[in-house]
């Protein structure tokens, strides 16, 4: 092994006119983007799929988001994604015009989206019987009652474990670096690679990823503290008896 | 449409290329599971033993694993693992991508094991601590023969889910090279030039294994909660 540390490293050019730092950088800003998206696909896709699952007297809705789970939870996220992004468009030719970028968005929100749809769901289960019957007590359709009662309580429990998805989301989009999305693991192995610098650059990848996560801990507690409903929460979930 | 054609993928193909691969991702898999629950174990005893030279060491580790993506790890251990501790190994030349995978899991999923088996022994009851106390046994008696049993086996659903998990993850050995499940369906694909068709059957391949031992765990579940 060479001598010790050289961070000077980060302030050579790349040979594209920019430095490894810049690069880094711009790296960084994909893997937040893949990141970012992907969670506004799980959350979404996540909801609907864990509500269908509690729906009353829909057996078919039922059954099919389970399967949906079933299918997105079962398969490795790395295989997902190369079925994205290589078999979907042979499959379907009007696929060819989708970026990349959408494709693996695509795969890794609906892996996670399985996921969230597990918590969704138990989170809804959770939630006394009673409530679903005052919702219907006050003339409420399925839909109000789950507009207005059920889900708001049942995001609120589950705040916690939605909490650590997103987090292993931000760690997962690191597999977008197998179809090639120039983020932070791309920018890792091809730095690594020009370099001979491996330990400084997988150093700085590192601690931009530990700090992400770390951000969207602080970011989900923020907002878990503002939903809070005085009473409410300390029952229901994290806490602990008391 | 562009269309498929699995019939190329004959049995010999598989017993060709598949199988060697197959084997690779159950073995790391069963290693990973061992190697992880034993030092996940010792781990988890560090972080509740209260004594700090213990408690620190541990907790920062299990929380700096639990911070960073599975492949960034993979790369590390293969960059910081030097090659010459692969030529003590059998074979280790050959095999560098796939030791290197081996210790990696280990390591890793140690990190997860551990929080799983903290909660466990936190969840027995004080009075069991008290029990083995009273009837004289020591910490590592008390520990190995009232806690612990009681621990693994009240957490074994969720120790055979994360297990589940990790079969999972073995593919992301993608990253150093490693043979194992899905490299033996590609380096098939790229060779009969049907690459789409591979990825399509190691997804079915890795969704019936997944699918069928989550529903051996969800059974298993149901009888380990009716006994207690």
């Amino acid at each position: 092994m060479e001598s010790v540390m050289d961070w000077q490293v980060f302030l050579n050019d790349d040979g594209s006119g920019r430095t490894y730092l810049q690069w880094m950088l711009e790296a960084w800003r994909w893997t937040l983007a893949v990141a970012g998206c992907s969670w506004v696909v799980a959350m979404v896709v996540g909801a609907l799929m864990g509500t269908l699952r509690t729906l009353p007297n829909s057996p078919w809705a039922v059954r099919f988001a389970n399967a949906w789970v079933e299918l997105f939870r079962n398969i490795p996220l790395l295989v997902q994604i190369f079925i994205w992004y290589f078999v979907v468009p042979k499959i379907f030719p009007a696929m060819q015009q989708v970026p990349g970028f959408a494709l693996v968005v695509m795969s890794l929100g609906f892996f996670t989206s399985a996921r969230i749809a597990e918590q969704v769901r138990a989170g809804i289960q959770a939630l006394p019987k009673g409530q679903r019957y005052a919702g219907m007590a006050m003339g409420f359709s399925t839909a109000q009652t789950y507009r207005y009662v059920i889900l708001p309580m049942a995001f609120r429990i589950i705040f916690p474990p939605l909490t650590s998805e997103s987090m292993n989301l931000l760690k997962n989009s690191s597999v977008a670096f197998a179809v090639s999305i120039s983020e932070l693991t791309m920018f890792a192995m091809q730095a690594q690679e020009e370099t001979s610098r491996g330990i400084e650059i997988y150093l700085g990848v590192t601690v931009l990823y530990a700090a992400s996560a770390f951000a969207v801990n602080r970011v989900m507690a923020f907002v878990e503290k503002r939903m809070q409903i005085p009473g409410f929460i300390v029952a229901g979930g994290t806490g602990g008896g008391h | 449409m562009g269309g498929l054609d699995l019939s190329f993928f004959s049995w010999e193909i598989i017993s060709k290329f598949v199988q060697k691969g197959f084997l690779f991702s159950i073995e790391l898999t069963a290693v990973a599971t061992v190697g992880g629950i034993l030092l996940g174990t010792v781990l988890a005893l560090m972080r509740l033993s209260g004594v700090k030279l213990l408690m620190w060491p541990a907790t920062i580790y299990v929380n700096v694993m639990r911070s960073i993506p599975l492949v960034m790890v993979i790369l590390w251990f293969f960059l910081l693992v030097p090659s010459s501790f692969y030529s003590y190994l059998p074979d280790g030349a050959n095999y560098r991508s796939e030791y290197s995978a081996a210790i990696t899991f280990i390591a890793f999923e140690a990190a997860y094991f551990s929080e799983i088996m903290r909660a466990g022994i936190q969840s027995i009851p004080r009075g069991q601590v008290h029990a083995g106390q009273a009837v004289g046994m020591t910490y590592a008696q008390n520990m190995k023969l009232v806690i612990l049993p009681q621990a693994f086996r009240n957490m074994l659903p969720v120790l055979l889910t994360q297990t589940i998990i990790l079969f999972q993850d073995t593919s992301l050995v993608y990253a150093i090279g490693a043979y194992d499940l899905l490299k033996g369906f590609t380096t098939a694909g790229k060779l009969y030039g049907r690459p789409e068709e591979a990825y399509l059957l190691a997804a079915v391949v890795y969704f019936a294994l997944c699918f069928g031992l989550s529903y051996i765990v969800k059974k298993l579940q149901l009888k380990i909660a009716i006994i207690r």
